[in-house]
């Protein structure tokens, strides 16, 4: 699915560049919305859906896929000469195993209700696409420091769209964001009635669903992407 | 055994690993173009589920758990290995797969050329490590693990058949140009979750 993308940015490999070169910015800010993890590279789309009720969760989840992603990306990379091609997915696996756990083992320390409200989408982060999806089709053939930036756009690409729909889920679904009321009390008592619906899973499909429309409908290349 | 049935019921219709957790979802939209493919890919993670779930139930059982190593020696009765459970699971099902690829490549030559590039991919399928961790969060016997790991495997097969015959007919739609492929799969999908949310009313 992206690797397109990434064929590209390799012919583009060049000797000596600056930290935050134009091409390196590029990396950062293109997973934002043009090559979007969710809505254009298809990855990562189950907990992108399963941790939307409310805005916290959804951020704190954002957080803590964008970290993994960016230190898996940058570990890959700087060993990236010395994995034997046939046992990668393993080597993959296991790094990226190692981040959640440290991800999960803080999130029980310091966070402890939000840790339970994210269950096991937690531990999912390991199976999370976004993360396989760009060690393989990124990290495997670049260096560090754009493998790093890499993880860190496709990381706040995600993280975008999970805010977006937990935003909208919880304004409509419980007339609140964060946490605080902010559909005045006067409404209510006119009769309006906190939508139920946006509470349930299939609220989020919808959302993705109409986010994916309105996104493509903008940009027209985007149509034939997937 | 009614337990272990309700079990079966729940995890196959009232809480699908699609419809209700989003888990498998990546190959779950990206697979479900043709029902042939769909059916290869859904019947390769009924096997694996069966087969990792309940070896992954054995491997907290005896390894992880507080007090599981005293079968070892007493002394070690109260040592707590649970946060080595990510690592381990994932690395149970890497090699599970690695191996139900090699014996089905070897014995069943037919099976492994109609499932073809999805067994390997199925170590990556949120749905196999999310059983997993469910199974360990809502603390399972060995027995309603193995019903739970059943039922998870033909949920997913059963939803990825579904979906697959909805796009079969799509194609004779007319949608929108930037609805169509994903947009369009998405908000099936959301309409067939509100369809499985009438199983919810029924108690077990």
């Amino acid at each position: 699915m992206s690797t397109e993308t990434s064929a590209t940015l390799a012919t583009q490999e060049t000797k000596k560049e600056g930290l935050l070169s134009k091409k390196n910015i590029q990396i950062l800010r293109d997973p934002l919305d043009d090559t979007n993890p969710v809505t254009v590279q298809i990855l990562g789309v189950c907990s992108a859906l399963a941790v939307t009720v409310q805005v916290k969760p959804a951020l704190i989840m954002a957080l803590g896929v964008t970290l993994v992603t960016a230190f898996s990306n940058l570990i890959i990379s700087l060993i990236r000469n010395s994995i034997p091609n046939r046992i990668r997915i393993i080597v993959q696996l296991i790094v990226v195993a190692m981040l959640v756990t440290i991800v999960d083992q803080v999130l029980k320390a310091y966070l402890f209700d939000v840790s339970k409200k994210l269950s096991v989408f937690v531990g999912l982060i390991i199976t999370n696409c976004i993360v396989m999806g760009r060690l393989e089709a990124f990290a495997l053939a670049q260096k560090p420091w754009p493998s790093f930036l890499d993880g860190i756009g496709n990381g706040l690409g995600y993280g975008i769209i999970l805010v977006v729909v937990a935003f909208v889920r919880e304004l409509l679904g419980a007339g609140s964001v964060f946490g605080i009321k902010v559909v005045p009390q006067w409404l209510y008592d006119m009769g309006y009635v906190n939508n139920g619906l946006m509470m349930l899973p299939p609220a989020a499909l919808f959302l993705i669903g109409i986010y994916i429309w309105w996104q493509r409908s903008r940009n027209k290349n985007l149509i034939n992407a997937s | 055994m009614q337990n272990l049935i309700n079990i079966l019921i729940k995890t196959i219709f009232v809480e699908n690993v699609i419809f209700a957790f989003f888990l498998g979802m990546c190959s779950f939209l990206a697979v479900s173009k043709k029902i042939k493919t769909a059916f290869g890919l859904g019947l390769a993670v009924v096997f694996v589920m069966l087969l990792t779930t309940p070896l992954n139930y054995l491997i907290l059982r005896y390894m992880l758990q507080e007090g599981a190593l005293s079968w070892i020696h007493p002394s070690l009765a109260s040592v707590d290995l649970t946060f080595l459970s990510f690592i381990l699971f994932i690395s149970t099902i890497a090699g599970a797969v690695q191996l139900v690829e090699m014996v089905v490549e070897k014995f069943m030559p037919g099976l492994y050329n109609s499932l073809g590039i999805f067994l390997p991919l199925i170590t990556v399928n949120c749905s196999i490590l999310g059983a997993s961790l469910f199974m360990q969060e809502r603390e399972y016997n060995f027995a309603e693990t193995t019903a739970f790991s059943l039922g998870a495997g033909i949920g997913f097969f059963l939803a990825i058949v579904l979906l697959a015959a909805i796009r079969e007919r799509l194609r004779y739609s007319n949608i929108p140009a930037p609805l169509q492929g994903l947009g369009i799969a998405m908000i099936i999908t959301a309409l067939m979750g509100l369809a499985f949310l009438s199983f919810s009313g029924i108690q077990l």
